[in-house]
C-alpha cells in the first residue's frame, strides 16, 4: 500500500480532480435508474459464436418487449435493455461488463459461451452486480462462490449424468448394439470439460472410448477428423461443438459417407436446432442430442415459438433460455422493489419463479445453481425435432440404431 | 494409424489445400522477385479479395468462379494503383521504406474492413460446396479439385506471361538488373506496378477459389500469409515453380500434422519446416540467389 500521507501536492490535486469528476458522473447514473430499470443484455453477437449470440439477444429482447408492453416492472417502470457484444471472447465480455456497470444496469443477463460466462461473472462480482447466466454450462461458473452469479439452466454435471443415463437406457432397449464411442469436441472450456467428463464416466457404463479428438473454434475443415472416424469405425460418435462446427462436422460425415449407429451429442450446438434441420435435412437425420429444450406442454412456450417463427427466425434453445432468464430476473427485481443490486441478489436467492417456459418447475437456487434445471433428449425425425426422453413428455420413440 | 484408408485421402486433401496456398505464395514470390520487398499487405489484400468474392455472391448472386474473371482484373488495377501511387512514392526508392509502407497498408486495410464489416465470420453456401468426386476410395471435395485445376492454369499463364511477352521480359529484366533495365529504356516504375498488380490479381483468383469452402472475417488473411511466407522461403524467393511445388508440399505437411498431432496443432509442422529450411538451406529449393 502506498503511504497516503506521502502524496505530493500535484498527485493529490490530480486524484482529487479525478474524484470530483467521478462524483459528478455518479448522480447522472443514479438519476437514470429512477426513470426505469436498466438491464444488461450481453451476448457474443459477432465472432465465432455470433449466430448463437444473436439468437440469445432475440430471446432476451422479446422478453423485455413483452414485459414493457405489460407496463414494465411494477413500481419501477419500463425496462431499458443495455445491449452488449462480447465478440465471442472472454475479454470482450469483461469489457462490456465495465461499460454496463458505468451505464448503471441493475443486473446482467446472458454470456452464452462458458469461457465468456466465467470472465463476465468474475468482472460483475467486483461491482456486486447480479448476473444471470443464460446458457454457459461449465460447473466452475457457479462453484467459485461468487454471490452475484446465478445460473438458470443446468450445468455440465447434471447434463452429462442425464445424457449418460439416457444413452445406457437407449442402448439397453435396443439390445446393446453399441459398444465403442468416439468423441469430437471443441477445445475451449465447454468442449474440453465435457470430453473429460465423458472420458471419466463412459468406461464405467460399459462403453469403450476409441479416441477423443479436440479441434479449435472456428474450424473450417473436418476432413481429417472424419477420416479418423472412418478408420476407427466407432458405433457412436459424440460431438460437443458450437453451431458452425457441428453443422460442418455432420455435413462432412455425410459427404464422406460415414454412418455410425448413432450420432449422439451432448449439448450439440446444432443437433436440436430447427435451423440445422431445415437447411441440411440429410445431414441432420436421426441425430440425437441431450440439450436444453422448452417444455412442450407449456402454452407460453408454444406461443413464443409461434412469435419467433412469425419473425422469420428459428426457435433455438438460445431464444427460450434467454427469454426465461430475463423474465426470471425481472421477477426478482420486482420482488426486490428497487434497482438495488444487493436486494436483487437476495430476491434471486429466494426466488420461486414459475413463469418461465422450461420443464424445470419453480426456480430454487442453491449456491447460484437452479436445482430443477435439467436437459432433455431429442432426435431429428421426419424433418422435425422430437423429444425422446424423459418419458413424461416424450413426443416420439427413439430410432436406434439409425437405418443405413 | 498409418492405414492407407486415411493416409491417402489425407494426402490428397493436403495437395488440394496446398494448391490454393501455392497461388497465394505465387503472388508473394513474384512481388519479392522483382521489387525485392516482402509485401506485408499481402494478407490484408487477400482478406479484401475474400470480402469482394463474398459480396459479389451475396449481393449479385454471381458464382465465385465466374466472379474471378471480374475480380482478377479489378484487383490487378487496385494492385497497380497501390504500387504506382502509394507504395512507390511513399518509399522514395528505399526497400526498407517499402516494407514499412506495406505493413502500414496492411494495418489500414484490416481495420477498415473490421470497421465496415465487424468481426463476424461469414460464409457463402453454394450448391456444390459439399459435392464430392470419388477417387480410389476417397471422396474429394469438388470445389477443391476445381481449385487445383484453376491454380495450375494460373501458374501456367503466369509462366507464359513471364517467358513469352514483352512485359514478361521487362519484368525479368528489372528483377535481374534494375539499373540496366532502366538504361535500356524500360519504365521501371511501370514494371514495378505491373508486378504488384499481377501479384494482387493472383490473390483475387485465390479468394474466389477459397470462398466456396472457406470463410471470411477481417483477420482471415493472416493465417494464409504466414503459410505463404513459409512456401516462398521453402521454394526459393522469387521462384514460380518453387512456389507451386512448395505450396503443394506444405499443404500435405499441414494435412498430415493435423492428422497425427491433432487439429489444434495442425500448423505446427509448417513452421517447423520454416525453421528447418532457414537453418539448412536458406536459399530454398529453387532459389537462385543465396
Amino acid at each position: 500500500m502506498p503511504d497516503r500521507i506521502g502524496l505530493s501536492r500535484r498527485s493529490f490535486l490530480m486524484s482529487s480532480a479525478a474524484g470530483t469528476a467521478g462524483m459528478l458522473a455518479m448522480p447522472a447514473v443514479l438519476r437514470a435508474q429512477g426513470a426505469g430499470v436498466k438491464l444488461g443484455v450481453l451476448h457474443p453477437v459477432t465472432g465465432a459464436l455470433s449466430y448463437s449470440g444473436q439468437q440469445g439477444r432475440l430471446g432476451a429482447t422479446i422478453a423485455v418487449e413483452e414485459l414493457n408492453a405489460a407496463g414494465g416492472i411494477k413500481g419501477l417502470g419500463k425496462i431499458e435493455p443495455v445491449l452488449g457484444d462480447a465478440q465471442s471472447t472472454p475479454d470482450g465480455g469483461t469489457a462490456e461488463v465495465e461499460k454496463m456497470n458505468s451505464a448503471g444496469v441493475a443486473a446482467i443477463v446472458g454470456g452464452y459461451g462458458s469461457s465468456i460466462c466465467l470472465a463476465v461473472s468474475q468482472a460483475a462480482s467486483r461491482y456486486d452486480l447480479p448476473y444471470m447466466v443464460d446458457v454457459g454450462v461449465t460447473d466452475a461458473i457457479v462453484t467459485r462462490g461468487l454471490k452475484n452469479t446465478f445460473r438458470f439452466g443446468p450445468g455440465f454435471g447434471v447434463i452429462a449424468k442425464t445424457a449418460l443415463d439416457n444413452l445406457v437406457t437407449l442402448n439397453d432397449q435396443a439390445g446393446k448394439p453399441a459398444k465403442t464411442v468416439m468423441i469430437v469436441h471443441e477445445d475451449s472450456a465447454f468442449g474440453s470439460g465435457l470430453a473429460k467428463l465423458l472420458n471419466d464416466q463412459l468406461p464405467a457404463r460399459g462403453f469403450q472410448i476409441l479416441e477423443t479428438i479436440p479441434h479449435p473454434t472456428p474450424t473450417r475443415d473436418f476432413n481429417n477428423v472424419v477420416l479418423k472416424i472412418k478408420a476407427a469405425n466407432p458405433d457412436i460418435v459424440i460431438p460437443a461443438d458450437y453451431y458452425n462446427e457441428y453443422v460442418l462436422l455432420a455435413r462432412t460425415m455425410l459427404q464422406q459417407q460415414v454412418r455410425p449407429k448413432a450420432i449422439y451429442s451432448v449439448l450439440g450446438g446444432a443437433a436440436s436446432s430447427y435451423k440445422f434441420v431445415k437447411e441440411f435435412p440429410d445431414a441432420a437425420k436421426y441425430i440425437m442430442d441431450c440439450n436444453h429444450w422448452f417444455d412442450p406442454r407449456n402454452a407460453k412456450a408454444l406461443a413464443l415459438k409461434k412469435k419467433v417463427e412469425a419473425q422469420g427466425q428459428f426457435f433455438t434453445y438460445e431464444v427460450f433460455m434467454n427469454y426465461s432468464a430475463v423474465l426470471l430476473v425481472a421477477d426478482a427485481i420486482e420482488k426486490a422493489g428497487a434497482a438495488d443490486r444487493a436486494k436483487i441478489i437476495a430476491a434471486l436467492e429466494g426466488s420461486t419463479f414459475v413463469g418461465h417456459v422450461m420443464p424445470y418447475g419453480p426456480t430454487k437456487f442453491v449456491n447460484g445453481q437452479n436445482q430443477g434445471a435439467a436437459p432433455v433428449n431429442t432426435q431429428v425425425l421426419e424433418n422435425d425435432i422430437q423429444v425422446i426422453f424423459p418419458a413424461a413428455f416424450a413426443s416420439s420413440k427413439p430410432v436406434f440404431p439409425m437405418p443405413a | 494409424m498409418l492405414s492407407p484408408v486415411i493416409l491417402i485421402p489425407a494426402i490428397l486433401n493436403g495437395l488440394l489445400t496446398g494448391a490454393v496456398y501455392a497461388l497465394i505464395a505465387l503472388g508473394l514470390t513474384l512481388i519479392y522477385g522483382v521489387l525485392h520487398i516482402i509485401n506485408f499487405a499481402h494478407g490484408a489484400l487477400l482478406t479484401a479479395a475474400l470480402f469482394a468474392a463474398y459480396f459479389t455472391q451475396k449481393l449479385f448472386g454471381i458464382d465465385p468462379y465466374l466472379a474471378a474473371f471480374a475480380l482478377a482484373p479489378l484487383f490487378f488495377v487496385l494492385g497497380y494503383a497501390l504500387q504506382r501511387f502509394v507504395i512507390g512514392p511513399a518509399s522514395h526508392g528505399d526497400d526498407r521504406n517499402m516494407l514499412l509502407v506495406t505493413l502500414g497498408l496492411a494495418v489500414i486495410i484490416e481495420n477498415a474492413l473490421l470497421y465496415a464489416f465487424h468481426a463476424d465470420t461469414r460464409t457463402i453456401d453454394v450448391r456444390y460446396s459439399f459435392e464430392t468426386i470419388a477417387v480410389g476410395g476417397s471422396f474429394l471435395a469438388l470445389p477443391r479439385v476445381i481449385g487445383l485445376g484453376a491454380v495450375l492454369i494460373v501458374a501456367l499463364l503466369l509462366w507464359a506471361l513471364l517467358r513469352l511477352t514483352d512485359t514478361g521480359k521487362a519484368i525479368r529484366a528489372v528483377a535481374k538488373e534494375k539499373l540496366g533495365a532502366e538504361l535500356s529504356g524500360i519504365d521501371v516504375a511501370h514494371i514495378y506496378a505491373m508486378t504488384f498488380g499481377l501479384g494482387t490479381a493472383c490473390l483475387a483468383v485465390a479468394a474466389c477459389l477459397l470462398i466456396p469452402t472457406y470463410y471470411v472475417n477481417p483477420h482471415v488473411g493472416n493465417a494464409f500469409v504466414l503459410v505463404a511466407f513459409t512456401i516462398v522461403v521453402l521454394g526459393g524467393m522469387g521462384s514460380v515453380p518453387g512456389a507451386l511445388i512448395g505450396g503443394l508440399f506444405i499443404g500435405v505437411v499441414e494435412s498430415l500434422s493435423g492428422l497425427y498431432l491433432g487439429e489444434s496443432l495442425g500448423q505446427i509442422g509448417i513452421f517447423l519446416i520454416f525453421i528447418l529450411v532457414l537453418l539448412v538451406r536458406p536459399s530454398g529449393l529453387f532459389g537462385e540467389r543465396a
